[in-house]
Parts: C-alpha cells; structure tokens; sequence
C-alpha cells in the first residue's frame, strides 16, 4: 500500500504554502518600501552633491585603486602570517596554564600575567614599544619593523586567543579525562589526542570571530611606517583632496573579510547542528 | 592474591567515604559490589584504577603495592580496565579510533595491527559494522560493549566495571550483562559495581555489600542474598525484592 497523504495533511500543507508565500511577498514589499526610502532621504538631502563628488567620486577612486591594492597586500600577508603564530602561541599558553603540580607554578604564572597584561593594553601601545622602544636598544640583529610590528600584533591577539582555547579545553568534561587516563595515556597524550581536538572544534567560531577582528587591526602596524591599505587611503585623501580612497578602502576590506565571514558563520551553524544532534 | 586493599580510607571534606575498607579479588575471580548509592563502590573502583588518591591504607597488585608514591599511575593503569557508568567514548573519533588509541599509543602496537585486534574483537561482540561510525551513531548498549571492548583491548589484568548498565534503557541491559557473562567464561578478572541483583546473584563468585564506605557483609552470593547475617543487608534486600529488582 502506497502512503497517501490524509485530506487533513494536505489542507495543512496547502495553508503552509499560502501562508509562506503571503510572508515572502510582505517581506520584499516592506524592503523595497525602506530601500526606496533611503535612497530618497539621501539623495534628497540639500548637501547630497558636495556629499557625493567628495566621498563617491569615480575618477578619484580609480585613481587611488592601485596604491590602496598595494596596500590591501600588505594587509593580507600580515594577516596570514600574524594568525598562524597568534593561532600557535594562544595555543600554547592555553595549555601552559592548565598544568598542575608546583613545578609548574612559575610557567602557569607567567601565563597567567601574560594574558592578563596583553588584554590589558592597547594594541597601539604595544606596537609602538615593540617598533620604537626595541630599536632603540641599539642590539645587534634588531629584525625590521615588519617583524616587530608583527610581533606585537601576534602578543597581543595571542592572550585573547589564548582565553577562547581555555574556555574550549575547560569545556571538555572531566569523564573524557577519566576515560583517557584509565586507558594509561598520559597527561600529554590525553591532551593531544583526547581533549585538544574536542576543545579546538568547539571554539572553532569564537577563533575565526577574532581572527577576522585581527584582519582590520593588521593595518595598525602603519602607526610604524608601513604603508597598509588605509594609511595608502590617507595619502591619497591628501593628495587628491578627497575622501573617496577611503570609501574604496572600506569596500575592498569589507570583499576581503567576507569568505573568512562567511566560513565563520559556516562553521557555527554546523556547531549548533551537532549540537542539537546531541553529541 | 591479584589484587589486596588494606585498610582503605577516603574522605570527601569531612565526609569518609571509604572507612577502613579490605577487598581480596583472586585470579579469574569476579567480586560484585552492592550497597546503596553513595555507599562507596564508584570511588572504590576509582581509587584501584588511582584516578583517585586515596587516604590511607594500601592497594596491591600482583603482590605490587600500587598505592607507592613511587610507582607509576600510567603503568599501574595499563594493566588495569575500567568501564564507566556513562561509557565515555570519545566523541570526536569513529569507534575503530577509540579502541585503537590506546594500543597504539600506550602499548606500542602498530596501526594495522591495533585494528586487526578491535575489528576481531568487534566481530565477535557483533559490532563489526560500526568500526567506522561515530559514537553517537549507536545505542546505548551498542556504546557500552565498545567501551568494555576498548578497555579490553589493552588485556588488563583486571576489569573494573563501574554501574555499566545503570545509564542504559531496560532493553538494552541485556546485551551487556551477556558480554560481561562470557568474559567471565573467558577466565576475566572483574570487579562489578553494580545494582543488578540479579545479574550478581549469577555471575559473581563473591558478593560484597558496602554500607558507608565499609565492608558490611561479603561471601558467595547464595549466603548473602539468601541467608544474611547483617540487619543492614536485609533491610537493603529487602527494599531492593519491593522494588522489584531480585
């Protein structure tokens, strides 16, 4: 016997249609209402033209596009390179303060201080001790501004990343622990195996949330000298007397952020999946 | 003696736990421990396995005494398998990954080799078809015979076995008890936690009632299910046979 659909289920399903295509229509009526709205405040505004030819002017914004890509590049091998050690070093602190025994006190100490210093301070403060204060000790191989700018950027997001692996590697229950160290691993290779991979998927979303703040805070290493994608902005504002580089800025970080966004959101939906699966 | 507990003592704050607490478990013998919740069996286990340290008093394994500060815990625990109360598998690998880890890792064995041993054991469990699914893909019982698998695995000296069937729905209760009844055939050492009278009744060679963290009654389980000496022990029947639990 094939499975029909009572009359009952088929008057339900025929309402939920109805119901769904009335809520969609509403929906782009009252979008298409606020949009138009806008537009019309906007554009009817008395300073709309000056607004317009200083921050959305084309033949600006095609001219700057280039020094501001050169820029944008910078920012992205920053970025790149800045997330994996901050990645690495919050990794390692996170686990550094989870040992136990008194052995381990000065490590789990310093730690500890580290990662209440570094969330303290402003990243800018820290960037410039890094770029002017560790020159000026006039050692020998002092690396380049790149390098200490990176630097302090991998310090400071290192203490907040360090935090979220916390929150993950205590989020796993002790049972997962017990089960481990019952099977005659130790301490190390339960954390290895058992407790960092369930902690790390867990707070894949809040890692990636900040490594997207990370992405727009790279561009504070021109504080020292480099020139990244908002400072090239600034150049050109001055240059052409016009603030439409920044716009253009603002845009391609805005395309840039994007897939790691994205991903982020992935990330946490498949999270809050799992989670309803009760596992 | 495989293992001997001497004089056990815990304390939780100020509340003891294990009190002066004895316990003899021959080779290829199997000791239920009964008693009300909180009458100390959990911890008991948990301190042979020296997930928990204890007080006072001296455990010893194969004439070994494993309570020394000087011996190694990892060591002690790779001749040693507990089963919990609520299975914990590890979650984020396949059921093939959790009874592998500890041979690989623990015991030197080689990845193929390691597999070779779970996939026979799942077999013969009848788990085979689940080598590679997720923990979270099996019931209950299916859980629990992987977690006494991987503990056996490690071919432990002693099984412990902590209220593994206390977490499971009544259907599936079955299923492990049988496991359990055939490792007993297989000559397995086993210390059983449980509240399954029934099943203790059967399969233990030795029944001990706990009460506040002491050995209240213990002997062969015709003696103390049917004939006990200890007011305490027939109240506690007695409530279990209402309950309908024997």
């Amino acid at each position: 016997m094939i499975y029909r659909p009572s009359d009952v289920q088929l008057e339900r399903a025929t309402f939920r249609r109805r119901r769904a295509v009335r809520s969609v229509l509403l929906a782009a009526v009252s979008t298409a209402v606020v949009g138009v709205l806008l537009i019309v405040a906007v554009t009817g505004a008395p300073g709309w033209n000056r607004v317009q030819d200083s921050f959305l002017n084309l033949d600006v914004a095609r001219k700057s596009f280039q020094p501001i890509v050169e820029g944008l590049w910078l920012n992205i091998r920053m970025l790149v390179v800045c997330a994996l050690l901050a990645l690495a070093l919050g990794l390692l602190i996170a686990v550094l303060r989870t040992l136990r025994g008194p052995v381990f006190f000065p490590v789990r100490a310093l730690a500890t201080l580290y990662t209440y210093t570094f969330r303290g301070v402003p990243l800018i403060i820290v960037i410039y001790v890094f770029a002017f204060g560790v020159p000026g000790l006039r050692l020998q191989g002092t690396p380049n501004v790149y390098v200490l700018g990176g630097g302090a950027l991998v310090i400071t997001y290192g203490a907040y990343l360090a935090e979220v692996f916390r929150a993950g590697i205590e989020s796993v229950h002790p049972s997962q622990l017990a089960a481990a160290r019952s099977l005659g691993l130790t301490y190390r290779q339960t954390m290895r195996h058992v407790v960092l991979p369930q902690a790390v998927r867990r707070v894949a979303p809040p890692l990636l949330n900040d490594t997207v703040a990370l992405q727009k805070d790279v561009g504070l290493i021109s504080l020292a000298g480099p020139i990244d994608a908002v400072r090239a902005a600034q150049i050109a504002t001055a240059q052409y007397f016009n603030y439409t580089p920044y716009i253009v800025a603002a845009v391609l970080f805005v395309l840039l952020a994007l897939p790691l966004i994205a991903v982020t959101d992935w990330v946490t939906l498949r999270a809050a999946r799992r989670q309803n699966a009760g596992s | 003696m495989l293992l001997e507990a001497r004089h056990l003592r815990k304390t939780f704050d100020t509340r003891p736990v294990l009190d002066d607490l004895s316990l003899d478990v021959g080779e290829h013998q199997v000791v239920a421990l009964i008693g009300a919740s909180g009458s100390g069996k959990s911890t008991l286990l948990r301190c042979i396995n020296l997930l928990t340290e204890i007080d006072d008093g001296t455990i010893k394994l194969d004439g070994e005494d494993i309570t020394d500060p000087r011996a190694d815990p990892d060591r002690v625990r790779r001749r040693i398998g507990l089963v919990f109360q609520s299975f914990n598998l590890f979650p984020h690998m396949t059921v093939l990954g959790n009874i592998t880890l500890a041979p690989i890792r623990v015991h030197g064995k080689s990845a193929a080799q390691a597999r070779e041993q779970a996939i026979d054991w799942l077999q013969r469990v009848g788990l085979a078809d689940y080598a590679d699914s997720y923990p979270d893909r099996l019931s209950g019982g299916q859980q629990q015979r992987v977690a006494i698998v991987r503990a056996l695995v490690n071919e432990p000296r002693l099984l412990l076995l902590d209220e593994v069937t206390s977490a499971l729905d009544p259907e599936l209760v079955g299923e492990v008890l049988t496991m359990i009844r055939d490792l007993k055939g297989d000559g397995m050492t086993m210390v059983l936690a449980t509240h399954e009278m029934g099943f203790a009744r059967q399969v233990a060679d030795q029944v001990v009632f706990l009460d506040g963290g002491r050995v209240l009654e213990a002997g062969p389980p015709a003696q103390v299910f049917g004939d006990p000496t200890e007011p305490r022990t027939r109240q506690f029947l007695a409530r279990i046979i209402e309950a309908g639990r024997l």
